[in-house]
């Protein structure tokens, strides 16, 4: 039944996997101790597992997104110090390849897209003066979906071996010719459980965003933060379905035989490069689009200015959506699509650096004649600025079809998108983190170690990846074990690699300051620590599980701010007060997270039989869901009179 | 908005909307079968009528314009828009330069 | 609690109605994209014989013109079920999904049949890319048309307990749309697998 050996499954021989194998076991018996020691099963069922809140989670996403970056960060530690020297013996090549693919996969899709994802999650609902997302349940089964792709992907690193062809997985090696091993398996089975639960995340906000605005809120009168979320999710919505298919062509050719990508039987190589960048180009601009909505708004915050160019912002993102679908050939100009193809993906792709390019000047001038607080948040936007910018410009230089045949597959290549990834996303999620944590936890993240993790990540982000470009450029390529010393790469390699010990020492500080903040910090702050302008600061800390006694009316945009400074709006008035109507919690959607893992992983050993059978399991809790009939619950009158006096307190 | 249909003895739009997709497919059929044109013209022609069952259906037996019509209508523009992009896209840049075979 | 306006049919009358009618409209645009990269599959791949079986030598205008009948009756049938819905006539609805099931059990016998004489012929998924391209292009329509056929019954069931209920009728109104949606491809399948390949 099963097609794999046990002796391919159970790895051995390997002290960093066995460590790994060692660890995971007991962690999750720690775990499993520590909760029952502390009797914390029923509050984490009730609480956790089973909530459809969106809050909650948002910030079980986030919590999956800081472990993630943790691995892909070693990850990224362990290429640095393979190739710190030439000929170093740390990794050798297959070890290497099984890193940098994990790197990419999880840096990406486990961590990036969760931690947007939480983001949106927490912050939208408020942003708009909703409730809850429009389909609660349906965005708890999204979260336990990542969760349970991220899971089997990781479980590859312990048991079957982890996939090796990058997270790109280009074929033919991504085959089963080349690569008969399982790891690429999970490649292909656990992104597309996660792809699953995306695509429900792209229907639900659109729907949220659309339909559930507060009364008075008009699209124009929508924070910047909400639109480039309902940009994002269209682009969510249309793009990865192309992945679901690109996956399971992979799936049919490595599992059942069939020809699509394979070199006999006149597959086609390429064709996948061609469905994999037709979704993996959206997949950039989702998750940037994001990054630049929280910009604006803590710029805005922190200029104590409102946004300036508000309707050329909208234009330019709904600009990038429509360009994001026709520029994706530029991931594979040296394959051979030839010069007609190249030049019209060139001038596509120099295109689409324009309405970026206004954004930028739209946060400087907002800025200008501002009262600048030099936050942390404020500090990691505003070092967004010039690094993103010069991983633009690069990537204008890229585009260049003609130039690329030079920069492809070189470390300039890697500098550049880390220039985008990093400033971009990364800053903006380390930014959102200091921005929101009062309102999802109900105390601050410490400053003083903020700006030591701001200073120590963002020099050390540019010395590691700084010299990357030089180094492309003098020839080094990229997915490369090693080097030699007659190369002359050696000083800037090892320049890099001492700046990714500063980089990690910079993400260390974060985890210090989330331990102790949690541990220390007051917990007696103001509902608007910020003094901000969107109506999520007009609740409580951490948010009441309702958000809303009564829904906001909104006049105009910066709706909170102008409350605030009119004195509208603020004062609860109870006689109004109506019973609130919400969703009730469900044990389907982590019941869905265990089946589609079962099934995944039977899939990824080839026991079709098994996975088969497993897989009535997700019809089974389709049809649960198709029966049931409840409506949820009501709160009563005194419990949100009392939740509200204590925030708002006493009159 | 939506037609409840209430006052109706036989349900019009859709026998229509049926018969004129069958007459599309048999027209489709004798394109193909019951003409000489060349090969391009008959693609172009079977495109078309294609195209015309499936905005005909769209409108006459899935309701497009009704509920939150305009969202629907710039949803699935917007969708074809990407479909057209997907296919029509990868096919051109797979048959061009030297990587077809 | 839900704001019913009584003045729209029965399935658009409470906000959840709208909010899940909406969110599978939008749902369908991704499964146009996600047709859409099948068929651009099967486009780039269609020439690729490698030395097996070709369309000239496997399909069958006949048993493709059933198939389409099948299907283009059957998503008449499903708004004619509609349409008793829409006059609140539940037995009218139940017997015209019925027939809807019927004709769509129909369609899938005959395109299992055709799957299982191309594997007789020696025309399998692994023979060449082409075939791999159209089975998995036709295969996929078909998983979605026997998974809307289960869906659906589950749906008779729940209308045939409960009544019709702004919320069985909604739940009815998008399976309703999932079917039509299903004819809508094969449109596309049909002139672009099969008869252009006959020409």
């Amino acid at each position: 039944m099963m097609n794999i050996k046990w002796s391919d499954v159970v790895i051995t021989g390997d002290p960093l996997i066995l460590g790994a194998q060692i660890s995971i076991i007991l962690t999750m018996v720690a775990a499993v101790v520590g909760i029952t020691y502390f009797k914390k099963w029923k509050y984490l069922w009730d609480e956790w597992i089973t909530t459809v809140d969106h809050k909650r989670i948002g910030i079980m996403y986030i919590l999956v997104a800081v472990l993630m970056f943790f691995r892909g960060g070693i990850d990224g530690l362990m290429m640095k110090a393979q190739t710190a020297v030439p000929d170093m013996k740390f990794l050798d090549a297959q070890h290497y390849n099984e890193v940098f693919t994990t790197h990419g996969v999880i840096m990406i899709l486990f961590m990036a897209m969760p931690a947007l994802i939480g983001l949106m999650n927490v912050v939208v609902p408020l942003q708009i003066g909703a409730r809850d997302v429009a389909f609660p349940q349906l965005n708890a089964v999204s979260f336990w979906l990542t969760f349970s792709g991220a899971m089997l992907f990781n479980l590859s690193f312990v048991i079957g071996g982890s996939p090796d062809a990058g997270w790109t997985s280009y074929f033919p090696l991504a085959g089963k010719e080349f690569t008969p091993g399982v790891g690429n398996n999970f490649y292909a089975i656990s992104l597309q459980i996660a792809g699953i639960g995306t695509l429900m995340t792209g229907v639900n906000f659109i729907v949220t965003i659309l339909k559930m605005r507060t009364k008075g809120m008009t699209l124009l009168k929508m924070p910047m933060f909400t639109w480039t979320i309902l940009i994002t999710n269209v682009i969510i919505v249309f793009a990865f379905p192309i992945l679901t298919v690109a996956l399971a062509l992979m799936t049919f050719d490595r599992l059942f035989g069939t020809h699509f990508f394979t070199i006999s039987g006149g597959g086609n190589a390429m064709l996948w490069n061609n469905l994999f960048w037709l979704w993996g180009h959206p997949e950039v601009y989702i998750v940037i689009l994001p990054a630049f909505g929280m910009y604006s708004e803590i710029i805005a915050t922190f200029s104590k200015k409102r946004l300036y160019g508000y309707n050329s912002m909208i234009i330019s993102i709904v600009g990038i959506a429509i360009l994001s679908f026709v520029v994706w050939v530029h991931h594979f100009y040296t394959m051979g699509s030839g010069p007609v193809v190249n030049s019209v993906f060139s001038i596509t792709t120099m295109l689409i650096a324009v309405p970026t390019g206004v954004k930028i000047f739209n946060w400087l001038f907002t800025m200008r004649k501002g009262r600048i607080q030099f936050t942390t948040a404020m500090m990691w936007s505003l070092a967004f600025i010039p690094t993103f910018t010069i991983g633009g410009v690069t990537g204008v230089m890229l585009a260049m079809a003609a130039a690329d045949y030079q920069y492809h597959n070189t470390l300039f290549l890697v500098a550049h998108f880390h220039y985008v990834l990093i400033p971009g996303v990364v800053y903006a999620v380390f930014a959102g983190f200091y921005y929101w944590w009062p309102k999802m936890f109900g105390y601050a993240l410490n400053e003083r170690l903020g700006k030591w993790h701001f200073w120590l990540f963002n020099i050390g982000f540019n010395v590691t990846f700084m010299p990357m470009f030089f180094l492309g450029l003098k020839g080094a390529v990229r997915r490369s074990y090693t080097f030699s010393a007659e190369s002359g790469f050696a000083p800037l390699f090892l320049l890099s690699a001492i700046g990714s010990l500063i980089l990690a020492a910079g993400f260390a500080v974060l985890v210090y300051n989330i331990y102790y903040s949690t541990r220390y910090a007051d917990r007696n702050i103001s509902t608007d620590p910020w003094d901000a302008r969107t109506l999520e600061w007009h609740t409580a800390n951490p948010v009441q599980f309702y958000n809303f006694a009564q829904l906001p009316e909104v006049k105009t945009l910066d709706t909170f701010w102008h409350m605030k400074k009119n004195k509208e709006g603020l004062v609860l008035k109870e006689d109004e007060l109506e019973e609130i109507h919400m969703p009730s919690n469900s044990w389907l959607p982590i019941y869905m997270c265990a089946v589609f893992f079962v099934v995944g992983f039977f899939m990824v050993f080839e026991s079709f039989i098994a996975a088969a059978i497993c897989s009535i399991g997700i019809f089974v809790g389709l049809l649960i869901r198709s029966f049931d009939y409840d409506e949820g619950f009501h709160v009563k009158l005194d419990v949100i009179k009392k939740k509200e006096r204590a925030w708002r307190g006493e009159k | 908005m939506a037609k409840n249909h209430e006052n109706e003895k036989f349900p019009v739009s859709h026998i229509a909307g049926f018969i004129v997709s069958l007459l599309l497919t048999f027209a489709t059929v004798g394109a193909v079968k019951y003409t000489d044109l060349p090969v391009v013209t008959i693609m172009w022609i079977i495109g078309a009528l294609a195209v015309i069952q499936a905005i005909l259906q769209l409108f006459m037996f899935m309701h497009l314009t009704e509920g939150e019509g305009k969202v629907q209508l710039i949803n699935i523009i917007y969708a074809f828009f990407c479909a057209i992009v997907v296919a029509a896209g990868t096919i051109w840049v797979m048959t061009s330069g030297h990587v077809h075979y | 609690m839900a704001k019913v306006d009584t003045s729209l049919p029965l399935e658009y009358q409470t906000e959840q109605n709208r909010l899940n009618i909406l969110g599978f409209w939008i749902f369908l645009g991704a499964e146009i994209v996600l047709f859409a990269s099948l068929f651009a599959t099967y486009g780039s791949l269609k020439d690729n014989f490698a030395g097996g079986p070709t369309p000239t030598d496997l399909f069958v205008l006949k048993d493709v013109m059933i198939e389409t009948l099948l299907l283009l009756t059957s998503s008449f049938t499903c708004g004619v079920a509609i349409w008793y819905m829409r006059r609140h006539n539940l037995k009218g609805l139940i017997t015209w999904l019925i027939i809807t099931l019927l004709l769509g059990a129909g369609f899938v016998f005959f395109e299992v049949n055709e799957f299982i004489h191309y594997v007789h012929e020696g025309a399998t998924m692994q023979t060449s890319a082409f075939l791999s391209s159209f089975f998995v292009l036709l295969g996929t329509h078909g998983l979605h048309v026997s998974v809307g056929i289960g869906w659906a019954i589950s749906i008779i069931i729940q209308l045939a307990r409960r009544g019709l209920t702004p919320t069985t009728a909604r739940k009815t109104f998008i399976i309703s749309l999932y079917w039509h949606f299903l004819d809508v491809v094969w449109i596309f399948i049909f002139t672009f697998v099969y008869l252009a390949r006959m020409v």
